[in-house]
C-alpha cells in the first residue's frame, strides 16, 4: 500500500514538474524570460505559419535536363542555396524542404517548399529566392593595399578580408560543374572544379599570374575557400583541397553546382498570413482548449464524482505531458494541429469513462470497491484498445500521405491518442488504488457511483 | 429494450436522413463547391483601417484589371475577401493597388493565398487516395475485429452492417455541410476531407465496441440456455449505451468549444466533426443494433421457409 502511495506521489510531482516546465518555457507567460536558462529558452512552442504569420511558397523545379541518377543531388543543392539565401535575408527559423513526387502523389514533379515565418512581404521574398547565386573568383590585392581591422562588439579583432582580394572576371557563369573527389593517397575529400572554354582560359591566366598566391572563391559575397596556387592550370580543372570533412566537401560541391543553378525553378503557389490573423488564431485556439478542458472536468466530476476527480487529475497530467512533448520533439503547431490536440483531450477521457463504467458494473454485481477497480481495469483494456485503433490507423495514414496541413492535425491527434491510452491506464489506475482509504461504506459507494443515482442499487433499478 | 422493439422506426429515420443528405448534395451541387485548395486560384483578404469602400466601386476597379471573374465578399467589420484565379506577383500588386484605390485607402493585407492549378489537381488526387486508403484500412480493421465467427449471425454480416453505419455516419455530416455551404458560402477545402476521414476513424470504434458486447453476451448465454437474439442485443445495448454516450459526449464537448471559441479556420471542421460524432453515436445505438436484429429475423424467416418448403415437398 505504501509503495503505491509513494508511486502516486512521485507521479504527481513529476506531472507538476512537467507542467512547470511547459509554463516556464513560454516567453509570454514569464516576465523575466530573458534571464531564463537556455534550456527553457530553446523550448517555446513552435508555431506554424498560419499562427505566427509568414509566407509559404511552393516552387516547381524543372529537372528535365538533369540525368535521372542526379535528381536528388541537384534538388539538395538547390535546397542548400535557397536556404542560405533565405538565411542572408535574416529570417528566423526558415524551413526549406524538397518534396519529391512519387508514385503515390500522382506526379513526379520535384518541388521545393519554402516557409518564411514573419515574412509577409511575399514579393520581396520571392525576389530574394529567385536571385541567381553568385560565385566569384578573386585574386590577392597588390601588396600595400591597406587592410582594415575593426574591433567587433565581442571584443575580438576582425580583419576585413574585402580589400585583400580584388575581383576577376571569372565567376560561376563559367563553371561547368563541381565534383566530390578523394585524394588517392590520403583519402582526404577534395572538391574538383571543371570550367567551360571561357572559364578555362580565364582560370589559366589567373593561375599563371598568381603562382604562390591565394585565389579566393567567394559565394554570395563571402569567401568560402582561399586556396594557394601552385602552378599554372591550363586545362580548366581546379581542385580545392583543405581540411574538409566529407560532409563539408559534399556541401561545397552542392553549393558550387547550384552556383551555376542547375535547376530552374518556377513559383507554383504562395500563401501569406498576416501576423494579426495568426495571433488571433492562437488566442482563440488557447481559449477553446481551456474552455474544452474545463467543461470536460466539470462533466467528469459531476457525473463520475470521486473517480471523475481522479480522471481530471490524470487528464491534467496528460495535457502537461503532451504539451511538453510538443515542445521537446518539437512539433510545429498549426490551427489544425491545435484542433487535433483539443479533440485528443476529449478522446483521452474516453479511456477513463470506459474504465469507470466497467468498475460501476462490477460494483453492481456485488464486489467490493477495490475488487471492482481491479476487475474494471483488466476488462476495460480491450475496449480501450479497440476504440482507439481506428483513430490511430486514420492518423497514421493521414500523416504519411497528407499535405503539411493534414500532417499537423494527424500528428497531434495520433500522439494524443497514444499518450492518452498510456496515461489513462497507468496514472488513473495508480491513483484509484491509492484512494482505497475511502472504505466500503455508503459514502464510499456514493462517491464511486455516477450520474443521477445516490448509490449502486438505484442504478441497477434504473437500468432494468 | 424500446430501441429493438421499434427498430423499424429507427432504421427508417436513418434512411430518411441519409436520403435527405444525398438529396442536399445533389440539389445544392456539392461537387461545384470545391475551394481553391482543389481548383487552384487566389484568395486575398484585406482589412481597411477606416470604413470599407462600397463593393460596387471596388468591383469596377478590380474588373478593369482583366483577371476574369473576380468575386468580392465582405468579411468582418471592415474587410473584403477577394476570390480570383491564381495571380503572379505583378498581378497581385495590381490587385492590391486597385483595392486600396491606388493607395488612397489605408488597408492591411491580412492573408494572401495563390494556388496554381497543378497543385490543386495533385491535392485532389491525394485526397482521393487518402479516402481509398483509409476506407480500405478501416474495412481491414473491421474484418480483423470480426474474424471470430459467431452464431446466429455470421461475422461478415456484422462487418457489412458496420460499413453501412459508417456510410450513414459520413453521409449525414456531408449533407449538413452541404446545407451550411449553401447558407454561408463555405467551400470544400483540405480540412473537409480530413474531417470526413476522422469521422470514419472515430465512429467505427463505437459500433465495434457495442457489437463486441453483443457477442460477449451471446457467448455467455450460449452456455446457459437457448439464445433469444433480439433480447440479447437489447440487453447489450442497455449495458453499453451510457458508456457510448458518455465517451462521445466528452469529444462533442471539446468539439463544441472548438467551434464556438476556436480559430476561424477550423470552425466548420469542428462543426462537421461534431455532426459526425453525434450521428456516429446515434447510429451505433439506433441503427447498427436494430439492423443486426433485422438481419437475424430475415435469416430465421428464410430458414423457416426452407423448412416449410422441404416439408411440402415431402
Amino acid at each position: 500500500m505504501w509503495k503505491k502511495r509513494v508511486l502516486a506521489l512521485i507521479i504527481l510531482l513529476l506531472g507538476a514538474g512537467i507542467a512547470f516546465f511547459v509554463f516556464k518555457s513560454e516567453p509570454q507567460l514569464n516576465k523575466n524570460f530573458a534571464t531564463a536558462s537556455s534550456f527553457l529558452k530553446n523550448h517555446p512552442f513552435r508555431l506554424g505559419l498560419d499562427l505566427s504569420g509568414g509566407s509559404h511558397l511552393t516552387y516547381k523545379a524543372d529537372v528535365s535536363s538533369v540525368p535521372a541518377g542526379q535528381v536528388s543531388e541537384s534538388m539538395n543543392a538547390l535546397r542548400d542555396v535557397i536556404e542560405r539565401r533565405v538565411n542572408l535575408f535574416g529570417v528566423s527559423e526558415p524551413m526549406v524542404q524538397v518534396q519529391s513526387g512519387g508514385f503515390l502523389s500522382g506526379n513526379t514533379d520535384q518541388k521545393l517548399i519554402v516557409d518564411l515565418p514573419g515574412v509577409t512581404d511575399v514579393d520581396k521574398a520571392t525576389a530574394m529566392i529567385g536571385q541567381t547565386p553568385l560565385l566569384e573568383f578573386k585574386t590577392e590585392a597588390p601588396a600595400g593595399t591597406p587592410r582594415q581591422a575593426t574591433i567587433g562588439p565581442d571584443g575580438k579583432v576582425q580583419i576585413d578580408t574585402g580589400p585583400q582580394f580584388v575581383p576577376t572576371e571569372l565567376t560561376g557563369r563559367y563553371l561547368k560543374k563541381a565534383v566530390l573527389e578523394f585524394d588517392p593517397n590520403t583519402g582526404e575529400p577534395k572538391v574538383g572544379l571543371q570550367f567551360d572554354a571561357t572559364g578555362t582560359e580565364l582560370f589559366a591566366n589567373i593561375t599563371k599570374n598568381n603562382i604562390g598566391k591565394m585565389v579566393a572563391i567567394y559565394l554570395d559575397g563571402a569567401p568560402i575557400s582561399t586556396p594557394v596556387v601552385n602552378e599554372e592550370i591550363p586545362n580548366g580543372q581546379a581542385v580545392i583541397s583543405g581540411n574538409f570533412t566529407p560532409t563539408d566537401a559534399r556541401q561545397l560541391v552542392g553549393r558550387l553546382n547550384s552556383g551555376a543553378l542547375p535547376v530552374p525553378i518556377t513559383l507554383l503557389s504562395k500563401q501569406t498570413i498576416g501576423a494579426s490573423l495568426g495571433a488571433n488564431a492562437v488566442n482563440s485556439g488557447v481559449k477553446a482548449a481551456i474552455i474544452g478542458f474545463l467543461v470536460i472536468a466539470l462533466f467528469l466530476i459531476l457525473w463520475y464524482r470521486l473517480p471523475g476527480l481522479i480522471a481530471v487529475l490524470a487528464l491534467s497530467i496528460y495535457v502537461s505531458i503532451i504539451l511538453a512533448l510538443f515542445k521537446l520533439l518539437p512539433v510545429t503547431l498549426t490551427a489544425a494541429g491545435i484542433a487535433g490536440f483539443i479533440i485528443s483531450i476529449g478522446i483521452a477521457v474516453d479511456a477513463n469513462v470506459l474504465i469507470f463504467e466497467r468498475v460501476k458494473e462490477e460494483l453492481r454485481s456485488g464486489r467490493t470497491i477495490s475488487d471492482s477497480v481491479a476487475a474494471g481495469f483488466s476488462r476495460a483494456w480491450f475496449s480501450i484498445r479497440d476504440s482507439n485503433i481506428s483513430s490511430i490507423i486514420t492518423a497514421i495514414i493521414l500523416f504519411w500521405f497528407g499535405t503539411s496541413l493534414v500532417k499537423g492535425f494527424a500528428l497531434t491527434l495520433g500522439m494524443g491518442v497514444l499518450v492518452s491510452m498510456l496515461s489513462a491506464i497507468t496514472i488513473t489506475r495508480i491513483f484509484l488504488y491509492v484512494i482505497e482509504f475511502v472504505g466500503e461504506g455508503r459514502v464510499a459507494r456514493f462517491l464511486f457511483s455516477s450520474g443521477i443515482s445516490s448509490g449502486v442499487s438505484k442504478i441497477a433499478e434504473v437500468n432494468k | 429494450m424500446f430501441i429493438i422493439k421499434y427498430k423499424k422506426i429507427f432504421i427508417g429515420i436513418s434512411i430518411v436522413l441519409v436520403i435527405l443528405s444525398f438529396a442536399a448534395m445533389v440539389v445544392f451541387k456539392l461537387n461545384q463547391r470545391l475551394g481553391i485548395d482543389f481548383t487552384g486560384g487566389a484568395l486575398t483578404e484585406v482589412a481597411y483601417s477606416d470604413a470599407r469602400p462600397a463593393q460596387a466601386d471596388l468591383n469596377n476597379a478590380v474588373g478593369a484589371l482583366g483577371f476574369g471573374t473576380v468575386i468580392l465578399e465582405p468579411v468582418g467589420d471592415s474587410g473584403y475577401l477577394v476570390k480570383s484565379r491564381d495571380l503572379t506577383d505583378p498581378e497581385h500588386n495590381a490587385l492590391l493597388s486597385a483595392l486600396s484605390e491606388n493607395g488612397k485607402l489605408k488597408m492591411e493585407e491580412k492573408s494572401f493565398n495563390s494556388i496554381g492549378p497543378s497543385v490543386g489537381q495533385e491535392l485532389k488526387y491525394k485526397a482521393l487516395l487518402l479516402i481509398i486508403l483509409i476506407s480500405l484500412a478501416i474495412i481491414l480493421f473491421i474484418a480483423f475485429a470480426f474474424r471470430k465467427v459467431s452464431k446466429p449471425v455470421s461475422s461478415w454480416k456484422y462487418g457489412i452492417i458496420v460499413v453501412l453505419t459508417l456510410l450513414h455516419d459520413v453521409a449525414i455530416p456531408v449533407g449538413v455541410f452541404t446545407i451550411l455551404s449553401k447558407m454561408y458560402n463555405v467551400e470544400i477545402d483540405t480540412l473537409f476531407v480530413v474531417a470526413v476521414l476522422t469521422i470514419l476513424g472515430l465512429s467505427v470504434s463505437d459500433t465495434i465496441v457495442i457489437f463486441d458486447r453483443i457477442r460477449e453476451n451471446l457467448r455467455n448465454q450460449a452456455m446457459v440456455n437457448k439464445i433469444n437474439f433480439s433480447e440479447t442485443v437489447g440487453k447489450s445495448l442497455e449495458q453499453s449505451y451510457v458508456r457510448s454516450i458518455s465517451t462521445s459526449l466528452t469529444v462533442i464537448l471539446v468539439l463544441l468549444s472548438l467551434f464556438f471559441f476556436g480559430p476561424i479556420s477550423t470552425k466548420y471542421f469542428a462543426l462537421m466533426l461534431t455532426a459526425g460524432m453525434f450521428f456516429g453515436t446515434y447510429s451505433s445505438i439506433f441503427l447498427a443494433s436494430p439492423l443486426l436484429v433485422l438481419v437475424e429475423e430475415w435469416q430465421s424467416k428464410a430458414r423457416e421457409n426452407k423448412k416449410n418448403k422441404a416439408k411440402n415437398k415431402k
